[in-house]
């Protein structure tokens, strides 16, 4: 608390003389130390095995195009739905039913697609997906508002509710199919998984990342604009170039890398004999470009950061989880407000279920199974506070990228799983502790 | 100020009663509050004057009895509601959400949004820093949460969250009992300036001399009853301390 004055002044902020260079860095370009530290650590676990594959397996897996676009593709579905858990979290709930809603989800989408729409639209009609995804998406959130409504107008803690709900959920999704896998899934359908077809290209990717970096520099602009007229104080213009030049090179990094990633030499035969294309001696390189799932991550991860920072249901949100009492008292309708979260973190397993089995290619009973802790542990990794009212969209999905290369890091230098399980659980206590001393420190 | 009394009442209570659980926290309580007035409500802790408050702010709602504001009959069910007939709460726990920051706060639940219905967090900080430069000049946290502010920061955060909207009736539940002495004049301050532009105040505290101060008139409850409600200049302190203590009112035995 001494130091209080020093950080939260901005007049004397920028004058005090004992203000360290790194934190002059932070105040200047308003860079979240927590935001740092999640790249520090992800930095960390990707060069670290990186280098134990290079050092004792004579290869390092872990860096290549390819290890981190499937990374991606693997982060989309839990990222999906960690972002919504962050809402639930923040308002001092919990969902431990997503896991189960995405297996109920995925299966009734393949029962849809696979044995009731074809038989109306004919097998392949381009619609399929459409009306499938919206249906998935419809029942999670469906399911979701019964469970918002059975904790805020009945009394139950959610913790109970949703604990029935992963019980109720997954034996729902057995029974669906009586246990059966449903696969392949529809053609179109499956693109929404990502794989070689379900990419965007190299054309397409960099349309996206230009795309992107023009918004960071329109963003920071307005930004900027909007501070001028309200006459508040102006980040200098180096921590403004800092900041834009940081994200953009991001982004362009990011393009970069998914377009090194080359299809594998059957899809290109495959792909040239249906396109008429000769493939020449030394093969023909034509580039995955960003997998259609981690747009869709990127696409809800965006929204999710729009409604929680710039809508009033997003700040109502936070104001419930910082004093349930107070938000009411000031007019916020606190069970119609749990009601919505739980119905939207329905419809975002509901859209994770679809990313889940379109790039499983099928639908099980299996699906999603423990998907829930690994949601619950990327949320809290990411920063989001089991007590309430502290969370960021962008940390969950962060949080959901370090769980996951954890995973991926100790497939590709070969641990049991059993090894991982402990890794992962260690690592999440760990997190949490970080969290607190970062916390007690940053005050 | 015996002219302002004349004419309808800005609010009145009439017949106010709320039990928990077999306790009739409020007893068939009526008070009425007229423009430019400034109501004590004084009484020993669970005598029922936070209670009553509250079933005026919509925080509660009463089991029997009637609102009328202006003269007109009221229904107050939710905060809402009574926020809907520019009455403000200043609650004695503040009612803060600690994580978000003095214009969050402020404009909790009544956000301005752009045409867009985007939030437009500039705009309010900057209505926020208008009011704070009235109110409390020395506040210049904006933009930290309101965890991080002093007992009279965080104060004057919930003052002008309820002054801001411009209100016609305030409520004001313990106001001071958080701060320095310095701070308590800045408030006595604010409830006379209040009092001039017509509003009028209920106005809760254990400090009796304060009451007798800032207030025109004071209402003693004791065990959920109302037991006076006296013009002050017609009561002594130790009338005041008589009626809270013994809950008998020595004006009415006479």
């Amino acid at each position: 608390m001494t130091d209080a004055p020093d950080t939260s002044d901005a007049t004397t902020a920028g004058t005090s003389e004992n203000v360290g260079l790194f934190r002059k860095f932070l105040n200047s370009t308003e860079l979240d130390t927590r935001l740092l530290g999640m790249f520090g650590a992800l930095a960390l676990i990707w060069l670290g095995f990186h280098f134990y594959g290079l050092i004792f397996k004579g290869f390092g897996a872990m860096l290549t195009p390819r290890n981190l676009w499937n990374l991606s593709v693997q982060t989309s579905s839990i990222g999906i739905m960690a972002t919504g858990m962050v809402l639930v979290i923040v308002t001092r709930n919990i969902d431990l039913s997503v896991g189960a809603l995405v297996g109920v989800t995925g299966m009734t989408m393949g029962i849809l697609q696979v044995e009731v729409f074809p038989q109306y639209l004919g097998l392949g009609h381009p619609m399929i997906w459409v009306i499938t995804a919206a249906c998935g998406i419809m029942l999670g959130a469906t399911i979701g508002a019964f469970h918002g409504w059975l904790i805020a107008y009945r009394g139950i803690p959610a913790f109970i509710v949703t604990l029935g709900g992963l019980l109720v959920w997954r034996g729902s999704a057995f029974l669906a199919n009586n246990g059966k896998t449903i696969s392949p899934v529809d053609s179109t359908f499956q693109l929404l998984g990502g794989g070689p077809y379900g990419t965007i290209g190299a054309t397409g990717s960099w349309v996206v990342g230009i795309g992107t970096c023009i918004a960071i520099v329109a963003m920071l602009v307005l930004g900027r604009r909007k501070r001028r007229a309200h006459d508040f104080a102006l980040r200098p213009m180096w921590g403004e170039l800092t900041v834009g030049g940081l994200a953009c090179g991001m982004v362009i990094g990011a393009v970069l890398l998914v377009n090194a990633y080359p299809w594998p030499k059957g899809i290109v035969k495959q792909f040239a004999a249906a396109n008429d294309l000769i493939v020449p001696e030394e093969g023909l390189f034509i580039s995955h470009g960003f997998a259609i799932p981690v747009l869709i991550l990127l696409t809800v991860g965006i929204l999710m950061t729009i409604l929680v920072n710039r809508t009033r249901f997003g700040r109502n949100v936070f104001a419930i989880g910082g004093n349930p009492e107070a938000a009411a008292l000031a007019g916020i309708n606190v069970k119609w407000m749990t009601l919505k979260i739980f119905s939207l973190m329905g419809a975002l397993a509901g859209l994770a279920a679809v990313v889940a089995s379109a790039r499983l290619n099928s639908a099980t009973n299996a699906l999603g199974l423990l998907d829930e802790l690994y949601v619950i542990a990327a949320a809290v990794i990411g920063g989001t506070s089991l007590a309430g009212g502290v969370g960021t969209i962008y940390g969950a999905i962060l949080g959901a990228l370090v769980m996951q290369s954890l995973q991926s890091g100790m497939v590709l230098i070969g641990f049991d799983t059993s090894i991982q399980q402990i890794v992962v659980g260690s690592v999440l206590v760990f997190a949490v502790y970080l969290d607190n001393v970062y916390r007690k420190t940053a005050k | 100020m015996s002219n302002e009394r004349t004419g309808t009442p800005l609010v009145e209570m009439r017949d106010i009663s709320i039990a928990f659980g077999g306790i009739r926290a409020v007893d068939g309580v009526s008070l009425d509050l007229y423009p430019g007035e400034v109501v004590g409500l004084l009484g020993h802790n669970g005598a029922g004057k936070s209670t009553l408050i509250k079933c005026l702010s919509g925080a509660y709602q009463a089991d029997s009895g009637e609102f009328y504001v202006d003269g007109e009959k009221a229904e107050i069910a939710t905060p809402r509601d009574s926020r809907d007939l520019n009455i403000e709460t200043i609650y004695q726990t503040l009612a803060l959400a600690d994580n978000l920051d003095a214009a969050s706060n402020l404009f909790l639940g009544r956000e301005i949004t752009t045409p867009l219905g985007f939030l437009d967090d500039a705009r309010m900080e900057s209505e926020t820093r208008k009011i704070m430069a009235r109110l409390n000049p020395n506040f210049k946290k904006f933009k930290e949460p309101v965890s991080a502010l002093s007992g009279g920061q965080r104060q004057s955060v919930a003052i002008a969250r309820a002054v801001y909207f411009n209100a016609r009736i305030l409520i004001m539940d313990e106001p001071t009992a958080a701060l320095g002495v310095h701070e308590t004049e800045m408030v006595a301050a604010l409830i006379k300036e209040l009092k001039a532009q017509g509003l009028g105040i209920f106005l809760i505290s254990h400090d009796t001399r304060e009451m007798m101060d800032l207030c025109d008139r004071v209402a003693v409850m004791k065990n959920g009853q109302l037991i006076g409600n006296e013009r002050v200049e017609d009561v002594t302190e130790d009338d005041i301390l008589s009626m809270i203590i013994m809950g008998k009112n020595p004006k009415k035995a006479a």
